[in-house]
């Protein structure tokens, strides 16, 4: 009976399990947005909740009620592996530009029309608003799949106590023994080697060994002075003075300067180009919906809000040409964030990284792999380790030869 | 006793449960071992792990957590002892105190161990005070505190429930029949609380060779462990989920083999002890 008992308990675990698990719904629709962190005005601070303004315009345009699922991923590959697995239902991803290409390759996207859907919604398309130079981009040459969100390069964020004057420009602050310790790199692959290979100007979507080879010598020689291989933690690193240096991207130097007013900029000579840009996975259920979304984040007063609560550069002339938001963002940010002179069409296709194809990801990854576990641990580790070996190697002997000796006494 | 239809029923949720989550997966990582991305029988997944760097990790990783799990054995066995001589309301209060850390999630409390170490973080500003300085972060040392501080309360608390099962009067009868203190501990206490030690031992060792968590956050990314990597193959730049499955088997049959090493030595020391009884 107890059995029983138990095996009951454990069916109705499972089945509640899988009733919180399944979707519930019917009387309302769903969206599921599935976005990089901290990439949306998410109505924190004051600031413009999105989701929920969207919930009420939805509302307004059609009459019907819908809820708005928010997910974050952390970089490109996660959101891929997940997509890529089939078991998602995601109505909305912002991908960036090299991922957006192999996503359409791999046939996982979904074309899209906003014109078309706005129409048959009766809703204001906002379309039109994203620049001419925003569109067409190498990844989307037809603009069938996508709807540019943000721009952005990325640069080199530095403590202006800590970092003389004269070592400034180049990428090779983050070679600089005199600040041994106190670098921050990347933690991963891509944005790694490519910080060596803008320092060299070698082409960051080689197909060629050797210069993926020279970067890892050239990341060889800086692994020394790093401090860490961070994503995230560079914000408390940086803000907090642990370290002096670092490359990172363009408007996330604005939320680390909000809490530390010590931290400068600049963008080495060459350096990386990035579009994000809204898109809608092939396995999506609401289309429809999705497209309506990514329409209602072109808005001037929601696409504003976006800009102003994530830092980055807005392909849209509703963003950029606004002198509210211009005045909001102040000079500096708007020198660095859209620079006079700066050919955004023509950086992107000579900087840009491009998707290489898996021959060369597995070589760029082994080489990292490589890169990063050289060197080791330091020595007393494995004498320690090989101590406590020997320890636990002897006192299984004693066990042994105890028993041994119990045996034959009795 | 004849079991009825309905109490066999019962125990399908067990068995679709084991075959769906334990089973299938651990089918998927060998099917994957031995595959190539066409799906053709390979074994070049197993051959490049001894081509290159990657015996190093193995060893790395190995050396960590076993310095982190003998140094959880150290702290947890005195502590378990002493715990389970106190009275009992005291015991109550003591274990809940070793389980609270666990009721936080251990992303954060790694995340804060950052904070703490790091050289602009609280150690450091406390000693800054008597003009001394310490750099922690980013070393090996960081990341085994960090796996002792995670995983010390799995080794405590199987330790301590074998010991407060331990009869207060076997105690008193070997101090009766003449044993010192130090003989009272070697030939009462320790044999008898050993299945203790052993599974405290599994829970912490276990979690700590593949964890990548720690390791990245406190070690800064400058050397790798097998967990780290395994992570990369699975969501890195380079997705190769044949390559990722068969760094896991390997792990998985390295865990396995120090555990049946351990387990054959301890289990015929118990039977030994039974049968003596």
């Amino acid at each position: 009976m107890k059995r029983f008992c138990v095996s009951a308990l454990f069916a109705v675990c499972v089945l509640l399990l899988a009733l919180l698990t399944s979707c519930s719904g019917g009387d309302h629709d769903d969206l599921y947005v599935y976005n990089w962190g901290e990439y949306i005005s998410d109505g924190s601070e004051d600031s413009v909740n999105v989701t929920k303004e969207f919930e009420a315009y939805y509302k307004e345009l059609t009459g019907r009620d819908i809820k708005v699922h928010y997910t974050t991923y952390p970089s490109n590959e996660d959101m891929y592996a997940k997509i890529s697995s089939g078991t998602s239902n995601y109505d909305i991803i912002i991908p960036s530009d090299y991922m957006i290409e192999r996503m359409i390759g791999e046939g996982l996207l979904a074309e899209i029309d906003i014109e078309s859907v706005c129409e048959k919604y009766g809703a204001e398309c906002y379309y039109k608003y994203i620049g001419d130079d925003y569109r067409g981009l190498y990844y989307d040459p037809e603009n069938k799949y996508s709807v540019p969100y943000t721009y952005g390069r990325v640069g080199v964020i530095y403590n202006t106590e800590m970092v003389d004057e004269e070592d400034l420009g180049g990428w090779e602050l983050l070679w600089n023994e005199k600040y041994t310790g106190k670098i921050l790199q990347f933690n991963n692959s891509r944005d790694g080697f490519a910080t060596a290979q803008y320092m060299l100007d070698l082409d960051v979507n080689s197909t060629d060994g050797d210069t993926w080879r020279r970067a890892q010598s050239e990341l060889l020689r800086q692994k020394p002075l790093i401090q860490s291989y961070v994503m995230d933690e560079i914000y408390n690193k940086m803000e907090s003075g642990e370290a002096a240096v670092a490359a990172y991207y363009a408007g996330d130097y604005f939320t680390m300067l909000d809490i530390n007013e010590e931290l400068g900029f600049y963008y080495p000579e060459r350096t990386n180009v990035f579009v994000d840009a809204m898109c809608v996975p092939a396995g999506s259920a609401n289309k429809e919906i999705a497209q309506l979304f990514i329409n209602f984040m072109l808005s001037e007063d929601i696409a504003i809000a976006n800009a102003e609560y994530i830092y980055y550069a807005s392909p849209n002339s509703l963003v950029f040409e606004n002198e509210g938001y211009i005045e909001d963002m102040g000079e500096e940010a708007m020198e660095i964030l859209y620079p006079e002179g700066f050919n955004f069409a023509e950086e992107l296709n000579k900087y840009a990284y491009r998707n290489l194809d898996a021959g060369t990801l597995e070589l760029v990854n082994s080489l990292w792999e490589d890169m990063k576990i050289t060197g080791g641990l330091p020595n007393h580790v494995y004498v320690t380790a090989g101590v406590l070996a020997a320890a636990i190697a002897v006192g299984i002997a004693v066990i042994v030869i105890r028993r041994k000796r119990r045996e034959r006494f009795y | 006793m004849k079991k009825s239809f309905i109490e066999r029923a019962a125990a399908y949720p067990h068995i679709v449960w084991s075959v769906l989550f334990i089973i299938a997966p651990l089918i998927f990582v060998v099917y994957y071992t031995f595959t190539d991305a066409d799906g053709a029988f390979t074994t070049e997944n197993v051959e490049r792990m001894f081509t290159s760097n990657y015996v190093l990790i193995f060893i790395n990783s190995v050396c960590l957590a076993l310095i982190a799990t003998v140094i959880c054995l150290l702290i947890a066995y005195p502590l378990a002892y002493i715990f389970s001589r106190m009275k009992e309301k005291w015991q109550r209060i003591m274990i809940l105190l070793i389980m609270i850390p666990l009721w936080m999630n251990f992303l954060i409390t790694t995340y804060s161990w950052m904070t703490i170490l790091e050289d602009t973080g609280i150690i450091n500003s406390i000693l800054s005070l008597f003009g001394l300085s310490a750099h922690m972060i980013n070393t090996p040392g960081a990341v085994v505190i960090g796996m002792v501080f995670c995983f010390l309360p799995y080794m405590i608390l199987p330790i301590y429930t074998v010991m407060s099962g331990i009869d207060e009067r076997l105690l008193e009868a070997s101090a009766d029949l003449g044993c010192s203190g130090w003989q009272r501990l070697t030939k009462v206490v320790m044999p008898m609380s050993l299945s203790g030690v052993i599974s405290g031992i599994t829970m912490v060792f276990v979690p700590s060779i593949s964890t990548f968590y720690i390791s990245q956050k406190l070690g800064g990314g400058t050397f790798q462990l097998i967990g780290d990597t395994i992570e990369s193959y699975f969501v890195g730049t380079a997705i190769n989920y044949h390559f990722g499955a068969a760094l896991s088997l390997v792990l998985m049959i390295l865990i396995l083999i120090s555990m049946a090493i351990m387990n054959h030595y301890t289990d015929s020391e118990q039977a030994e002890r039974r049968r003596i009884k």
